[in-house]
């Protein structure tokens, strides 16, 4: 039953995945904006011959009428290997491989911090409403909110380097190669997007768990002598995670974008900054596949907290 | 739906908050200073804020662009309040101007944004059917990519230039206006005086424009302001990536993108006041925008 749910939920998101692909292809295909002028600025492509873009354009592929090169380009995703670096000519499937594991364990680590200091905040605030804590647990919320990720990450950056004279380790040091290195490369810069992500589950958590707590249902259980914690822990908590599991997931959007930034605050090799210097370098094929990577693993991650949430909630049914 | 009934009734009955009843501005900004103190605070810096960035040329102690060779990345003296950058730019000044296009560009691409989701919303609700299905799907799809790097995209294809910042930051606001706007107009829709409207003969746009546009107004004017933070980052974040506003004008971004750099040597004037600038905007528009939600529109509280 559940198996069934998870293949039809994977077959409704073979739609948006394809429209995922078109509007990337749109904008960096249709949207004016000469590849080459960009390529090679204004002046550089004055210089070229009618023969060196001739050749280019070849290289590039973009000599070819636009179906053909989008036919190319599904190929290339399905065959897994994503295409090339137009600068260095490794794929971008090699690359995924190489930086993508320090990503994934930022993101982890992010997840779990937004969880483990949001959801007890929240939670905090909402049995004990308009207590001393619940002030400064929203007014931490509200700071919180409003402090861009990518600026603490710097902060962090620049106080432990005047202060400790400390830099993390510099290089693409993957967990199985040596745990510690590698931990001080991801640890900081998970913390950082955690925390930013935790004011969201918090003030999520305390409006839920504020509705739920009024609920019948939960009176009823009151009521009947069960201890207060129990009460919140065991029923109140139980409704009221549902909401904030799905904000988890459209903050997920919000941790890859951001993690973006702050791998770049941090000279972390992953995929942002792989991502950033793509566009530096304006190497549209590594660009293309790695937005598509960002799309999907959005479109991943929201659908297994779909599965979750059907899993959690015996109200939904799985046809 | 509970929630939608509730919407129709909250807006068709005379029990909405004094706020709205109020038809005179001055005393509806007096409710709203009573009532919500903490967004009155709010808008009371953005408004400082504004005045400051506007008239940039008066506040500002120097030329933002000014190379003073003699005090490069001097700290804060009595010459340069906050100090001056590697470049020996005034810092202080150069938040004062940078705060002019941080501004701009987020005002511009939330109002860009909004309006056009909002519009699209509104028809969306109204014309129903396979056009409803299809926006929908599309804004499903546009909001599966991060902003930010939705940003970047637009960024390269389009090129540089304030202008396509605010277009490629408007673009990631879009499916927010068309989501939120059409579910107001969804329950609009249905209420008894645009039946009537339909009945006397008023065309689909007139209907549209005349009818349920106005009634989607509070929840799109808290819709805005909500985003207006979320704009100001994510051009900081785009400034300090260096895809953003291009150097030598300064943004609060790429203020911060020199940073980097230079980390072998860092200063930590350059890395403070540039951050606290557009942490105090955010926090400023959140708080009004909070406000604001609580007051217009009380069916969004906790979202």
């Amino acid at each position: 039953m559940l198996l069934k749910y998870i293949g039809r939920r994977l077959l409704y998101s073979i739609p948006g995945l394809i429209g995922i692909t078109i509007i990337i292809f749109l904008a960096l295909r249709i949207l004016p904006g000469d590849p080459l002028a960009i390529l090679y600025g204004e002046g550089g492509r004055e210089n070229l011959t009618a023969a060196d873009i001739a050749e280019i354009k070849r290289q590039l592929g973009i000599d070819r009428p636009l179906y053909i090169q989008y036919a190319d380009w599904m190929k290339d995703v399905f065959t897994g290997k994503m295409g090339e670096s137009f600068w260095r000519g490794d794929s971008v499937s090699e690359l995924i491989i190489r930086r993508g594991p320090l990503t994934a364990e930022i993101a982890v680590v992010a997840v779990l911090v937004s969880w483990i200091i949001g959801l007890p905040v929240g939670i905090l605030g909402a049995i004990k409403q308009n207590s001393v804590a619940d002030y400064v647990s929203r007014f931490l919320t509200i700071i919180f909110l409003a402090v861009p990720s990518f600026w603490v990450a710097i902060l962090v950056v620049v106080v432990s380097l005047l202060a400790f004279n400390y830099r993390p380790p510099l290089g693409i040091i993957q967990i199985w190669e040596d745990p510690f290195t590698n931990l001080q490369i991801v640890i900081a810069p998970g913390i950082v997007l955690g925390l930013a992500t935790s004011a969201y589950i918090a003030r999520m958590a305390r409006t839920t768990l504020l509705e739920v707590i009024r609920d019948d249902y939960v009176r009823t259980a009151r009521a009947k002598g069960l201890p207060e914690r129990l009460v919140v822990l065991r029923h109140a908590l139980r409704n009221a995670l549902l909401p904030v599991l799905t904000l988890s997931g459209v903050l997920f959007g919000l941790l890859l974008g951001g993690s973006v930034a702050v791998e770049t605050a941090f000279t972390v090799p992953g995929l942002g900054t792989a991502l950033v210097q793509a566009f530096t370098e304006r190497d549209f094929v590594v660009v293309q596949n790695l937005v598509l990577l960002y799309g999907i693993i959005f479109v991943l991650v929201n659908l297994s907290i779909d599965v979750m949430y059907a899993v959690l909630d015996p109200r939904i049914r799985y046809d | 739906m509970a929630g939608q009934a509730d919407l129709q009734v909250s807006l068709a009955t005379p029990e909405a908050s004094p706020l709205q009843r109020t038809q005179d501005a001055g005393m509806a900004i007096w409710i709203f200073f009573r009532r919500y103190p903490v967004g009155a605070v709010g808008g009371v810096m953005l408004l400082l804020i504004t005045v400051v960035a506007v008239f940039a040329g008066v506040f500002s102690p120097h030329d933002p662009l000014y190379v003073d060779f003699l005090s490069l990345g001097a700290a804060p003296s009595a010459t340069y309040l906050l100090g001056t950058d590697y470049e020996g730019r005034d810092i202080l000044s150069r938040i004062i101007y940078g705060g002019r296009v941080s501004l701009q560009v987020s005002v511009l691409s939330v109002l860009l944004g909004s309006t056009i989701g909002a519009l699209w919303g509104i028809a969306s609700a109204f014309l129903g059917g396979r056009f409803d299905i299809i926006s929908q799907r599309v804004v499903e799809i546009v909001m599966s990519f991060p902003a930010l790097v939705l940003a970047m995209v637009l960024l390269v294809a389009l090129g540089g230039g304030i202008w396509t910042v605010i277009i490629a930051i408007a673009v990631t606001r879009l499916p927010y206006g068309v989501r939120v706007i059409r579910s107001v107009a969804l329950s609009v829709k249905e209420l008894a005086y645009v039946d009537a409207a339909r009945a006397m003969g008023a065309s689909n746009f007139r209907i549209m424009a005349k009818h349920i546009a106005p009634q989607c107004f509070a929840a799109y004017v808290v819709l805005a302001t909500a985003h207006l933070g979320a704009a100001i980052v994510i051009e900081a974040s785009l400034g300090f990536l260096g895809v953003g506003i291009t150097p030598p004008t300064p943004s609060w971004g790429n203020m911060l993108g020199g940073v980097i750099a230079n980390t072998y040597k860092p200063i930590w004037w350059l890395v403070v006041f540039p951050g606290l600038a557009i942490s105090i905007t955010v926090l400023s528009f959140n708080l009004l925008g909070d406000a604001l939600r609580d007051a217009l529109d009380p069916k969004l509280r906790g979202r």
